[in-house]
């Protein structure tokens, strides 16, 4: 028996050193990292690890099951494809994010209690946002730091959830906890956030095209795919799951028909293909979780190569919007081949990954008879081969000729994606090892049966016979250079608004404020302070010293005298007794 | 199938996405002028490509034939149910997604800047 360490600190811990290597030895360090985890992960058996005290709460950093071991297998596997794509890079910043973002991954699936499930869950966030910040330009600045506010804020409201729940449960255990009551309310939405769930999904198609080449391909697998795995650990069943993850898988296809950006085209397929994940999760069957799992480990595995080929054509040519490529299958030809594999396999064609996990989800629909939820699901596919699958390669390496004749992608590039490409269609084609893997595998699930392959394969030809009528008649709607609004705008322009407002309501108030009371008030109780005992013992006396004969000059004169005394404080002790007992009579008349 | 209707063409350099650093853009030489023909640059080729495809429909359509279905729902045992949808689908996504949701939510490129 090997002992072992946690996961998750195989690769926080192992992160630090990075810098401290240099060329081959860094390289041969960033790839060994991701093997040495998978040989320490075998020897983990299945079961309860690394248990610790916390005040009076258990702290479980080790809990091993199907469900977390799966996760943490495409976790790990991902983390190679992407150091390797990477390894080019000579910036230290992103290998260390990029480690300690995945090792955050696999801390969050392994956690067994709330407490360091939500420090993994954070540092998800801290980690994957040097990501973004790491391409050094403006956009991805601000993309960077509207990043970092919605997941702050959503892991506030996960915070709150998880505080709220430990107390009324007196336990910190993370499983099951399903809707009901405020503390799952907050606790879903928090997971929501992070799912990339309709109106909170902007973070995701804001960041993610701004962040850098490689560093996409981190962001593509980890942070949804962890949320992925967090509701199907805590609220598998849910019934309003069935309909976010439905709404995610339609929406944003009308969004990718018209987006510029391919790399933002992909990330609303990434809010697609996730609704796919969710949905199976709220119908809560064996054969959907299996489903939306096993959609979960091919989706890290077909997105991130589709990630990668328009990374390879970014690296090339410095452009990535359809209006600036095409015609790039001329010179990279590999890239394009990869990229049309990574196409058809989220398109689910018959013999590539996505046609064995995504039909299990659709499956479990029908045999719930949702109608409403079915069709929308297979609108969706058939949506997502047309914005996925046909735009991204024949925008980018087909259609009109750019005149760019850029090299093929560079070595370390073209082997992370053959291997990528290589396991969707393994997968694809003989996808019992992973269905042996999955969290239910008594299932027994066929997807290569006659109607099924063919009635897959009719939907997807035929929405590219439509693709190819709707370009040659030119009503496909042309690429173009332009913003598209989204829910981001909401924050975006309603920042801005909120700025203005509380510019006007604001320094309005601190305005009227300095008017009142530092002109006016004060002034006043100055004057108040300084003239007050003068007025009102003049207002006593000078009846009475007009009684007494004093008339004119010597009046005033005598006034002057009184003001000026009282002023410097040099009046005779018995004016100010007198002064005294008047304040007495006053206060003692007012109460 | 060339992709004729382009509204705005890139112009260069101007593009969200400048070349930086981390790109090899600079470095390589795609600028060069080449007068190598290529698969698709021929006619023939991209007939045959189209013939191919339309073929393959035709085979697809043909095949439901020979197919018996075990169906969870009562359209799905209709003829050529998939092709239909999938066709519709599409044209009716492309349609709403440009008359529809583009004249919504399209504003110039430096809208929020």
């Amino acid at each position: 028996m090997i002992s072992t360490v946690p996961p998750a600190l195989l690769f926080i811990v192992g992160a630090i050193l990075v810098p401290f290597l240099k060329g081959k030895w860094k390289s041969a360090y960033l790839l060994m990292l991701p093997i040495l985890g998978f040989i320490n992960l075998l020897h983990i058996p299945e079961g309860t690890h690394w248990q610790l005290r916390f005040l009076d709460y258990l702290i479980i950093l080790g809990r091993v099951d199907r469900l977390s071991l799966l996760f943490a297998y495409i976790f790990l596997l991902i983390s190679f494809i992407a150091l390797l794509y990477a390894l080019h890079v000579k910036d230290d910043l992103q290998h260390v994010a990029g480690l300690v973002y995945a090792g955050s991954a696999l801390g969050a699936v392994f956690a067994g209690d709330w407490f360091s499930f939500f420090i993994f869950w954070e540092m998800l966030t801290v980690a994957s946002i040097f990501l973004i910040w790491a391409r050094r330009t403006q956009a991805a600045l601000g993309a960077g730091f509207r990043y970092l506010l919605i997941h702050a804020a959503g892991g506030l409201c996960l915070l709150a959830g998880i505080l709220l729940h430990v107390a009324e449960k007196g336990s910190a255990e993370f499983g099951y906890i399903g809707l009901n009551g405020l503390a799952s309310y907050l606790i879903f939405l928090g997971f929501g956030l992070n799912c990339a769930w309709p109106l909170l999904h902007v973070w995701l198609t804001d960041a993610y095209p701004a962040a850098t080449i490689t560093g996409t391909i981190f962001l593509s697998a980890f942070t949804t795919k962890t949320a992925v795995y967090a509701l199907a650990r805590a609220f598998p069943g849910t019934e309003a799951l069935i309909w976010i993850g439905a709404l995610m898988t339609a929406f944003p296809i009308f969004y990718a028909v018209i987006e510029n950006d391919l790399r933002r085209v992909l990330s609303y397929s990434l809010i697609n293909q996730v609704g796919f994940m969710v949905c199976g999760i709220g119908i809560g069957t064996h054969l959907s979780i299996n489903g939306a799992v096993s959609h979960a480990f091919n989706d890290i595995l077909f997105k991130a190569l589709l990630f990668m080929s328009m990374g390879a054509v970014m690296y090339r040519t410095g452009k990535i919007n359809g209006t600036a490529l095409g015609g790039l299958y001329k010179t990279m030809p590999l890239t394009c081949v990869f990229c049309m594999v990574g196409a058809a396999s989220i398109s689910a064609f018959p013999l590539f990954s996505g046609f064995v996990s995504k039909s299990m989800v659709m499956d479990a629909a029908g045999e719930g008879h949702m109608t409403v939820i079915w069709f929308i699901l297979l609108f969706a596919s058939a949506g997502v081969f047309h914005h996925a699958g046909i735009k991204i390669p024949y925008f980018a390496f087909f259609s009109h000729d750019s005149g760019m004749r850029p090299k093929e992608a560079p070595l370390n590039m073209l082997l992370a994606m053959g291997i990528t490409a290589f396991l969707c269609i393994f997968i694809g084609s003989y996808p019992w090892p992973l269905y042996s893997l999955l969290p239910y595998p008594d299932v027994g699930y066929n997807p290569y049966t006659a109607p099924h392959v063919l009635g897959q394969t009719q939907l997807l030809f035929f929405s590219a016979l439509a693709f190819s009528l709707l370009i040659l008649s030119g009503i496909y709607p042309a690429e173009q250079r332009c913003v598209n609004l989204d829910a981001d705008w909401i924050y975006r322009m309603g920042g801005r608004l909120v700025y203005r407002l509380a510019d006007r309501a604001f320094n309005g108030l601190n305005n009227v404020s300095e008017k009142v009371f530092v002109g006016g008030l004060a002034g006043a109780l100055g004057r108040i302070s300084r003239d007050g005992p003068a007025r009102s013992l003049l207002l006593l006396l000078v009846p009475a010293w007009f009684l007494a004969g004093y008339r004119g000059q010597p009046l005033i004169e005598k006034e002057q005298s009184l003001r000026s005394t009282l002023r410097t404080g040099t009046a005779p002790v018995g004016v100010g007794a007198a002064l005294a007992t008047l304040l007495l009579i006053v206060v003692f008349l007012l109460m | 199938m060339k992709h004729t209707s382009h509204v705005h063409e890139e112009k260069e350099g101007q593009g969200r996405h400048p070349l930086h650093s981390e790109s090899s853009a600079a470095r390589s030489e795609h600028q060069a002028p080449d007068s190598r023909r290529y698969l698709f640059d021929n006619p023939k080729n991209v007939k045959r490509l189209l013939r191919g495809f339309f073929l393959s429909l035709l085979v697809l359509l043909l095949l439901e034939v020979f197919v018996y279905k075990h169906p969870h729902f009562a359209w799905e045992a209709w003829p050529e149910f998939y092709a239909v949808f999938g066709f519709v689908a599409c044209v009716a996504l492309v349609l709403a997604a440009k008359y529809i949701l583009r004249p919504l939510v399209k504003r110039g490129e430096d809208y929020y800047d």
